[in-house]
């Protein structure tokens, strides 16, 4: 294993943005930071910058607003990337789905790899699938090498 | 003298867990006018309770803001209570106490660390959510989720708390506050920490009250306003004073909400001495009729809701004035003249919550 591709599982760096989240998830998002749960045991550190992250976390569901911000995260992010859709309305619109403004789960504008339930999400949910869509990043990197190969 | 730039400030920001934008027109360093752009949260919330029956719209309203969902509801259920002549029994106002008091905590808690982020004392950050982390267990085991506990209805509230577990809520708080304290020192006497705080976007009693502001922004202007005070709820039968501070700067704003941490514990401890036994729910009967205003004290200050009912299961309509609301005109008048590196903690200092602002 390469020292790029190494630290890549070993040490995920995670962007994290709301997009219409009520905060519940936003808050234990960042309670997966702190003292109690502690995710930078997994190497994993909150970036604000996204040419920095791995894995972006959305919580909340897009709206016609937001959706060319995340566009543009996503898009300004190193391959390979991960997308993780936390909280009910970040996997399918949740209790938000019928709002007039809002265009529904995460999916409908990117690529979603893992999609973690619940209202608000719990923390160890949260680091599951952080954790989960890291070593995704593994398969994810094996494959963009191939392709490279191809071409 | 240097022409004027735009910097973007936000939506996605490290300082900022949600999407505030603020375009802030530079000279050199200084802030000449700060132009919000809102909107990235907008879901239209208010729209959708006017498609679900009146009993439904407790789950959706809880949603405006997940910090402070417990109030959010609080508000509701107090409106449609007195629009349908509901008399909520006397344990479940207690009740309605003790958890809206271990929010205010939680979120108090929660913005203190913020705030220690925004200047970059990370260990300090950590430090504080710790101590969070044992109101967040409270919630855990008296409702069975973390952040949205979803126990206030119609009528009362939807889950009663043990005796043991009141007892044990006593003590656990009692540690918090000596969490707090050992916390206490170093917020108010750190040197770097006053650095950054003392003197720093000064609002005066007089601008307090032209733009607005409500709760801690306005306690920490000197403006003893506190809704509590009117008494809804328990809080006619428990001892409350609101905490004021006088010199209107970010330190006099993050003491204020040190001390309402403190007030809260008192609060709790006041309200498990003097619970009474009893009914917590009385069920609804008919539909509501005619319009109402309630009004609770959430942790960023006063919120407003404003219902009309139509004799039907669903709404006529449902306004929310939020407190960040309120103070958003009282923040973009402080930041002109201001570094851009003293951005963050401003804008922290009115604790904003964007998902309650925009819904």
């Amino acid at each position: 294993m390469g020292l790029v591709k190494k630290s890549r599982i070993k040490s995920p760096w995670v962007l994290h943005y709301d997009c219409t989240s009520c905060n519940g998830c936003d808050i234990e998002t960042l309670a997966c930071l702190t003292p109690l749960y502690d995710v930078e045991r997994f190497g994993i550190i909150n970036v604000g910058n996204p040419k920095h992250a791995d894995i972006l976390v959305v919580t909340g569901s897009v709206n016609k607003r937001n959706e060319r911000v995340l566009r543009n995260l996503y898009n300004q992010m190193p391959e390979p990337k991960a997308v993780v859709a936390v909280g009910a309305c970040a996997c399918t619109g949740g209790i938000f789905k019928d709002c007039y403004n809002v265009l529904g789960g995460v999916d409908k504008v990117l690529p979603v790899d893992v999609y973690v339930p619940g209202c608000c999400a719990k923390p160890e949910a949260i680091i599951d699938g952080i954790m989960l869509a890291a070593s995704k990043l593994e398969e994810k990197a094996e494959a963009l090498k191939e392709a490279k190969a191809h071409a | 003298m240097s022409n004027k730039t735009v910097i973007p400030f936000g939506p996605q920001h490290p300082v900022l867990p949600e999407p505030l934008q603020l375009k802030l027109v530079m000279q050199d360093e200084r802030i000449v006018e700060a132009i919000p752009a809102i909107g990235y949260v907008h879901r239209g919330l208010e729209k959708l309770t006017e498609t679900k029956e009146f009993t439904q719209n407790v789950f959706v309203i809880e949603r405006i803001c997940g910090i402070c969902s417990f109030k959010h509801a609080l508000a509701y259920c107090q409106g449609m209570e007195s629009l349908m002549g509901i008399e909520v029994p006397d344990r479940a106002r207690f009740l309605r106490v003790i958890w809206g008091e271990l929010h205010r905590m939680h979120s108090h808690l929660l913005w203190l660390g913020l705030l220690a982020d925004a200047f970059g004392f990370e260990s300090l950050f950590m430090q504080v959510w710790r101590d969070r982390e044992k109101v967040m267990d409270i919630m855990e085991e008296t409702a069975g989720s973390r952040v949205i506990i979803s126990t206030n209805q119609i009528g009362g509230t939807r889950r009663d708390i043990a005796p043991e577990m009141l007892a044990k809520i006593d003590s656990v708080v009692n540690e918090v506050k000596e969490d707090v304290e050992r916390v206490e020192k170093v917020f108010c006497n750190d040197y770097t920490v006053k650095h950054r705080m003392v003197g720093i976007g000064v609002l005066s009693k007089e601008n307090a009250k032209l733009w607005g502001a409500v709760g801690p922004m306005a306690r920490g202007s000197g403006i003893a306003e506190d809704v509590r005070t009117l008494g809804y709820a328990a809080y006619n039968e428990l001892d409350l004073e609101p905490v004021v501070e006088t010199d209107g700067d970010c330190y006099a704003r993050m003491k204020v909400r040190l001390r309402e941490v403190y007030q809260s514990v008192d609060l709790i401890r006041q309200a498990i001495a003097k619970i009474p036994d009893g009914p917590i729910h009385v069920p609804e009967k008919g539909n509501p009729n005619g319009e109402v205003i309630s009004r609770v004290e959430q942790p960023r200050g006063e919120a407003l809701y404003y219902m009309r009912a139509n004799g039907s299961k669903t709404l006529d309509r449902l306004r929310v004035r939020t407190p960040t609301f309120a103070n958003i005109p009282a923040l973009l008048k402080m930041l002109p003249g201001h570094q851009l590196a003293d951005v963050p903690i401003l804008i922290l200092t009115i604790d904003p919550c964007i998902s309650c602002t925009e819904r």
